[in-house]
């Protein structure tokens, strides 16, 4: 027990560590270059707590929950050997866990209004609605997809950098087919759909699977996932603003 | 009692948030795999510190850094703000984009702290750290994607009140990655790619938003609807750069000390 709360206490002094950029940044503008005074005090001392707590409570399960589990099930996956199921773990992880993001549902929305205040859609609500879960689905999709495809990549043992380019690629020559509006959206897409606790997963996903198999080296097979979650969602975006 | 409420409203959200996920990996490894894993008891205990942790960390950002980070934004993008900072008879029209300067510094700085402590990226380092038996160190993986954040979001901020379209700054920062990735020690080169996507989660997409849509509401000539878009691409795309390019440079200093250390060993000898 002294253990664990001795573990908690350094961790705590990390987090504060982490934290103390942003603080500074905060204090220097706040009273430098704006002048002013900081309102509400008391909450604001209350909520940088919180966050220092948060943040200590979350690294520690991240390494007793969150990294075991993933790289357990990794390990389980190689060995019973079925791709089938494997490849539908990876697909329903990364749709899951995307299609609730509430980043996503927030941008999502806001694409909606940008397509209603560019005409391409009905100014309605339902219009709207409709559009925005739409492109939450497609999104959710795509990632679902990515992670289908990074997780044959490790299998594979094929360089992440081809597919990469290859994607890239692709993301250029759609820019210039896909309307203008959606083109912000498109991009920033990428960068919203991989919260917290998917990345962690994710991660030790990869780096399980590509430890427990023959031949593969943890560090170029392992790491990669996320980086096909981040590059499908623009492609994505893109078409589905191109055929709506 | 109105903030036992909001610990419970976000509470809640965080569940709805961790509940497909737990449901995907506990139903897989039961249903599917058909095994206990080892330690579910303290896999179990670990859940619940992710819980309880992000709902607080969530909860603690809500009440500090985005009121603040939001209302920092609005008033340091704000026309009158930068026409205090010039002559008396300057009017809205003669504001050019170097009079930005404060944005683009609170840019910089904003999207290097926030970066730090991005607890996605945390995960990433450690586990980088791991695999690669030391040779990758947690702060500086954790330092060199933070200043490739702080430096796309100060070039996003840059892009939005001159106005450029968006398309051509990504286009050519892939034609920069994709050079850089045939230089690139081979080790790094998936994990930079991976860098990219982790910066931008908790800390960072709500106060850039903020950032973005402020500067996009108060420049003249800019629709918030956009040009408030594209920060975050720009803030998972420069991270790339910056870890592959450390890497090169610590190769090159690494291939440097041994030319050095044989060169001395040659004196020696001698």
């Amino acid at each position: 027990m002294t253990d664990t709360l001795k573990r908690l206490l350094l961790a705590m002094l990390g987090s504060m560590r982490d934290l103390m950029p942003i603080f500074l940044v905060i204090v220097f503008f706040q009273f430098f270059v704006l002048q002013q005074q900081l309102p509400n005090i008391a909450q604001i001392l209350l909520g940088v707590l919180f966050v220092v707590l948060g943040l200590t409570f979350f690294i520690h399960g991240l390494e007793q929950g969150l990294f075991p589990i993933g790289e357990s099930m990794a390990t389980a996956f190689a060995r019973k050997g079925s791709l089938f199921w494997l490849l539908v773990f990876a697909f329903s992880l990364g749709f899951g866990t995307t299609v609730a993001e509430p980043a996503l549902i927030a941008v999502a929305a806001e694409a909606a209004d940008v397509a209603a205040t560019g005409q391409m859609i009905e100014a309605s609500e339902a219009a709207r609605e409709s559009y925005a879960n739409g492109l939450r689905y497609t999104v959710a999709l795509s990632v679902g997809l990515a992670l289908v495809i990074g997780v044959i990549r490790i299998l594979k043992g094929w360089p992440v950098q081809w597919l990469i380019i290859g994607g890239y690629l692709l993301v250029v020559v759609m820019t210039f087919f896909a309307p203008e509006e959606i083109i912000g959206i498109a991009y920033d897409s990428g960068g919203v759909t991989t919260s917290t606790i998917t990345v962690p997963l994710v991660t030790a996903l990869g780096v399980g699977l590509a430890s427990s198999i023959r031949g593969r080296n943890p560090m170029i097979d392992g790491f990669g996932l996320i980086a096909f979650a981040s590059l499908t969602p623009m492609i994505f975006v893109m078409a589905y603003g191109m055929l709506i | 009692m109105e903030i036992l409420s909001e610990i419970i409203a976000v509470f809640l959200d965080t569940v709805t948030d961790v509940l497909p996920i737990a449901t995907i990996i506990f139903g897989f490894q039961f249903v599917v795999l058909r095994q206990k894993p080892a330690n579910l008891d303290e896999i179990l205990a670990g859940f619940a510190w992710v819980l309880v942790g992000l709902s607080l960390f969530l909860l603690g950002l809500k009440w500090c850094l985005f009121p603040l980070g939001r209302l920092m934004a609005e008033q340091l993008t704000d026309p009158a703000f930068i026409l205090a900072g010039l002559d008396a008879k300057a009017s809205i029209a003669d504001i050019r984009w170097m009079d930005y300067y404060w944005v683009y510094i609170f840019a910089f700085l904003i999207g290097f702290s926030t970066t730090i402590a991005e607890p996605s990226l945390i995960a990433v380092a450690i586990k980088a750290n791991e695999v690669s038996g030391g040779a990758i160190g947690i702060w500086g993986l954790r330092t060199s994607v933070a200043f490739g954040v702080a430096i796309g979001i100060s070039l996003g901020c840059y892009r939005i009140v001159v106005g450029d379209p968006i398309h051509w700054y990504i286009i050519s920062g892939y034609v920069i990655v994709v050079i850089q990735t045939t230089f690139a020690p081979k080790l790094i080169i998936p994990l930079a790619y991976d860098s990219g996507g982790v910066t931008t989660s908790t800390v960072t997409v709500p106060l850039v938003a903020a950032l973005g849509l402020g500067l996009s509401e108060t420049v003249p000539g800019r629709n918030p609807l956009i040009d408030g878009f594209g920060l975050i691409a720009f803030a998972s795309l420069f991270p790339i750069m910056s870890v592959m390019a450390h890497a090169q440079l610590s190769a090159a200093k690494a291939k440097l000390d041994h030319k050095r250390d044989i060169q001395q060993k040659e004196q020696d000898a001698t």
